[in-house]
């Protein structure tokens, strides 16, 4: 590696004590992204990817939550901040945006008070500084009649524009690191593109990394160099997003990419579906977690978990079958998968 | 906002006229002849039947209706049997100590409230959160005239601080006129601020679960301006009809602990009216008094068009 | 992504098992049933659990305070005051019974006519509009002043002030059900008016109807006992806890007792009755979470909010 990644996480555990117990959110996670470069994280709902991408900026109530491991970004550990120190980080070096940009806003303040809010926050600006800059950030976003729109509230925007809104508060500061989570899932399928397109242009314009979380993989593949696949907590995979779609080396990973809808005309093919549902993360045992919904398990994975390991450089896994899998020149057929991007 | 502002006071209608009706029948609850009721049984014939006249009650129940709804609608409400005034002088000469005691004890409410549902929804689950709800619990058990017997007991008989009752104008010094209303007000104060601190609480708590809250946090915001700003702000529409439907029932439903204080107010008049059998004063009285209630249930209507941003735009959009 | 079936945990014990493990970790449940039970029963034995005649005056024994003869003391009059008390529950329990069986039998005919025929949703909802502006215990007094303090009077109005809220209710959960496809289906399969509401709306608004039923039972106790208080509920001899109480503040500076143990008794009632109707509610939909005595009012609010739109 030419240079020091942006963020890099090691062995993050996020746990809730909840009525029933502890929960373990996320188990034990590493990963890391470099400067400039945008990362996936896929997996289906429940998998940990939103409470990995919210304990980096530590959101949660710590009165019920424990964090574990490391987050370093710029040379400091997030986890050993103050709640001081960590405030002067959110929003300013690390930004966020989530999945539903309908309830995100305030509804009861305009759109400009929200923004200007975010930059006198962080930086020494008049109002009218601050404004100035708000509209900036509205034109920046490619939103139509900016001077308008900061006087309107939320509800008076449509879904898309307010999606692009929250990227613009999100972006008020310049963060060196933006996590999107689900950013377009709460959107109808033509603003999705344009929502990515815009994420696409200011990423280069501003230099920022990304995180993307989200279980589209057609958006995986439109966006990312490298993806993360997680489930219940873990990694399962992790690799460069033309590697991971074309020689998926976890079953699960294997699944997800074939349940997605495939282009080329082969319309008899069925679905795929992968057996069962995310187990409750308090249900989980010493084995591997993926074994009871897994066409490959065998007692090995049933009685012990196995460990993240290096299959080839830059391509990660965490399966006791993998180098079968590998022989078989990869888990998927991996064709026309990327036709729908 | 003007076709919201229509909209509102033209659903007021209805409500109005069944308020009218129910008011005029009630005289006509009496069991026998109203006549003879409010005079008793010693009465002549003679002086019964100048009252059923004087009171339009040989009319046939329609026409009594129409001639009584006439009068409401040009500010005639009668006159008193018993006091030598119509029934709005009546009803405005006590209206002073029912809106001084219905103020203060508003204030009160108002005051512990918003301290005791915010600690509450801030320390959600713990020993202070379950102590307010309690305290919440008891507020809206206990009876009001119940209370301010304890309170008397207690401030009154025991420590002798506050007199036991009675009323004293704001003209004779604003300390002597506070003298007089401090238990009434806090037993008033204690009930309504059960009902506002819980609605504060769980209005508060639904407003810090939203996904907004998160993005404020997200900025970099301090957890106080968190709450107070984002939250505090969207929690408190609902938090303010309460406190505005309390203030309605101060002002209208005090009557009771106004007789055990001997507070010479509205609630008052109308319980010596009810014992004089004054149905005039009744009627007039409980009339102006639903009257009032509905409109200030309309100004909380149009303050919260004013808060809240997605029900002003013509009546158009929102969410 | 890939549609997923649930994986059925384990085999699901027996209903009445799993209800009583639920009622007993509801403690506002468990208490207010307590507390009630034994309210209730040492009203219900009155004759047993005293014995002393409420009535019987001894002049002799006038304003004694509370001994081991008369363990809550005398009245003006000499009688025993717990045993006035005792009776007095007994017409508190009648009165708040016979108020939340009427209210709630005619609520609930007037709340699901609303919700099926929107002509009588019309005609019942202004009505039911009008009654609630009114504040409840003036209107009550009113009632009870003009027809005559009397028992029966006294129930009367109550009901009258306390449909409304009974109607409103399963009004709402009515019009939820009604909603729901399986009601349209049934119609289309022509199923009559008294079918589909007795047979399929009934059992979805029985929930919100019994536990709006214990909020107005409690009303009503406290309600009375207001109206007693003033002079305007049950008449004189016939203790009630309310003239009781008045009968307490005439001398209240010489006689503590009279105040403090009839005042004790009503708010132990109101408050076992709140706790009991907050705990049906968890317990009868536990979806609901266990502050929302107020989800009613935040719904209004929000069907204003709505409405406005």
């Amino acid at each position: 590696m030419s240079q020091a990644p942006l963020l890099e996480i090691k062995h993050l555990t996020t746990k809730f004590s909840t009525e029933q117990g502890i929960v373990k959110a996320v188990d034990g996670v590493s990963l890391h992204i470099d400067p400039e470069e945008t990362v996936g994280i896929v997996g289906e709902s429940g998998c940990g990817k939103s409470v990995t991408a919210e304990s980096i900026l530590r959101l949660f109530d710590e009165k019920t939550t424990e964090y574990g491991g490391q987050i370093l970004f710029e040379g400091r550990d997030l986890l050993q901040l103050s709640e001081e120190e960590m405030r002067k980080v959110r929003g300013n070096r690390i930004s966020i945006i989530f999945q539903d940009p309908m309830s995100s806003l305030n509804p009861v303040y305009t759109i400009g008070d929200q923004i200007m809010e975010a930059i006198r926050l962080h930086q020494r600006a008049s109002r009218r500084q601050a404004r100035e800059k708000a509209l900036e950030l509205l034109r920046l976003t490619g939103i139509s009649d900016p001077e308008r729109r900061l006087r309107s509230y939320p509800h008076e925007l449509s879904g898309g524009m307010r999606q692009r809104v929250m990227i613009a508060l999100a972006l008020s500061c310049e963060p060196r690191l933006l996590i999107a989570d689900e950013p377009t899932t709460a959107l109808d399928v033509t603003i999705q593109a344009q929502i990515l397109e815009l994420m696409n242009e200011l990423k280069e314009k501003l230099r920022m990394g990304i995180m993307l979380i989200t279980h589209d993989l057609s958006v995986v593949a439109q966006m990312c160099s490298r993806v993360i696949v997680m489930y219940l907590g873990e990694v399962v995979e992790e690799a460069e997003v033309t590697t991971l779609f074309d020689r998926p080396l976890h079953p699960y990973t294997s699944g997800l990419l074939k349940s997605v809808p495939q282009l080329d005309g082969r319309r008899k093919q069925k679905l795929y579906e992968i057996s069962g549902a995310v187990p409750a993360m308090h249900e989980v045992e010493a084995c591997c977690r993926f074994a009871p919904r897994c066409p490959f398990a065998t007692e090995l994975c049933r009685s012990k978990a196995p460990s993240l390991e290096e299959a080839e450089p830059g391509h990660r896994v965490r399966c006791w079958h993998y180098k079968d899998i590998q022989a078989n020149g990869g888990g998927s057929d991996g064709s026309g998968l990327l036709v729908t991007a | 906002m003007t076709k919201y502002i229509v909209q509102r006071v033209l659903s007021l209608v209805p409500v109005l006229i069944v308020v009218a009706v129910v008011v005029f029948l009630l005289i006509h609850l009496s069991p026998g002849d109203p006549a003879s009721v409010i005079l008793g049984d010693e009465a002549s014939e003679e002086s019964v039947a100048e009252l059923r006249s004087r009171l339009g009650l040989d009319l046939p129940l329609y026409r009594q209706f129409f001639v009584w709804f006439g009068g409401v609608v040009t500010g005639d409400l009668g006159d008193s049997i018993f006091m030598d005034m119509s029934v709005t002088e009546a009803f405005f000469s006590r209206l002073q100590p029912t809106l001084s005691l219905a103020v203060l004890a508003q204030t009160i409410a108002v005051g512990i409230a918003l301290l005791l549902g915010i600690a509450a929804a801030r320390r959600r689950g713990t020993l202070t959160d379950q102590a307010v709800m309690g305290f919440s619990l008891l507020g809206i058990s206990v009876p009001s005239f119940l209370l301010g017997l304890f309170l008397i007991l207690l401030f009154a008989v025991k420590l002798k601080w506050l007199p036991v009752a009675g009323y004293a104008p704001i003209s004779s010094g604003l300390w002597n006129h506070l003298r007089y209303l401090i238990l009434p007000a806090m037993v008033l104060g204690f009930m309504q601020a059960a009902l506002i601190a819980r609605m504060t609480r769980s209005s508060l708590i639904e407003a810090l679960g939203e996904p907004y809250i998160k993005t404020a946090r997200a900025k970099g915001l301090k957890p106080g301006v968190v709450t107070y700003k984002h939250a505090l702000r969207n929690a408190f529409i609902p938090i303010l009809t309460v406190i505005g439907e309390t203030f309605g029932t101060l002002i209208t439903g005090a009557s009771v602990v106004e007789s055990v204080f001997n507070v010479p107010g509205i609630g008052q008049l109308i319980i010596s009216s009810i014992q004089r059998r004054d149905f005039a004063v009744i009627q007039g009285s409980i009339l102006l008094i639903t009257v009032t209630y509905v409109l200030l249930n309309l100004a909380i209507d149009l303050v919260y068009g004013l808060l809240d941003p997605r029900v002003k735009l013509n009546g158009g959009r929102g969410r | 992504m890939a549609s997923l079936e649930p994986i059925a945990v384990s085999a699901p014990p027996g209903r009445g098992r799993i209800a009583w493990r639920r009622y007993f970790s509801n403690p506002l449940l468990v208490t207010g049933t307590a507390i009630m039970s034994v309210v209730a029963l040492l009203a219900l034995l009155a004759p047993w659990t005293t014995s002393y005649d409420p009535y019987s005056i001894e002049t002799l024994n006038r304003l004694q305070p509370p001994s081991g003869e008369h363990l809550f003391g005398t009245d003006q009059l000499g009688r025993d005051v717990f045993t006035r008390v005792v009776y007095g529950i007994r017409v508190s329990l009648l009165v708040g019974a016979s108020v939340t069986a009427i209210a709630g039998a005619i609520g609930l005919l007037v709340g699901l006519a609303s919700a099926y025929s929107p002509v009588c949703d019309h005609i019942f909802m202004r009505i039911c509009d009008g009654l609630y502006a009114f504040p409840s215990i003036l209107l009550a007094i009113s009632i009870v002043a003009i027809m005559g303090p009397q028992t029966g009077n006294v129930i009367l109005a109550l009901t009258i002030v306390y449909i409304p809220s009974i109607a409103r209710i399963v009004r709402s959960a009515a019009l939820v059900v009604q909603e729901k496809t399986f009601i349209e289906g049934l119609r289309a399969q022509g199923a009559g008016v008294f079918r589909i509401m007795g047979l399929h709306m009934l059992p979805n608004v029985l929930s919100p109807l019994i536990v709006q039923a214990s909020f107005v039972f409690a009303v009503s106790i406290l309600t009375e006992a207001s109206l007693s208080f003033l002079g305007a509920g049950i008449p004189a001899p016939e203790p009630s806890l309310g003239n009781l109480l008045l009968d307490g503040k005439n001398v209240i500076f010489k006689a503590w007792w009279m105040t403090v143990f009839p005042g004790v008794f009503i708010i132990l009632m109101i408050l076992g009755l709140n706790l009991l109707g907050d705990g049906l509610r968890d317990f009868l939909d536990p979806g609901a979470g266990s502050n929302n005595r107020f989800a009613k009012r935040k719904k209004a609010v929000r069907r204003r909010r709505r409405r406005s739109d």
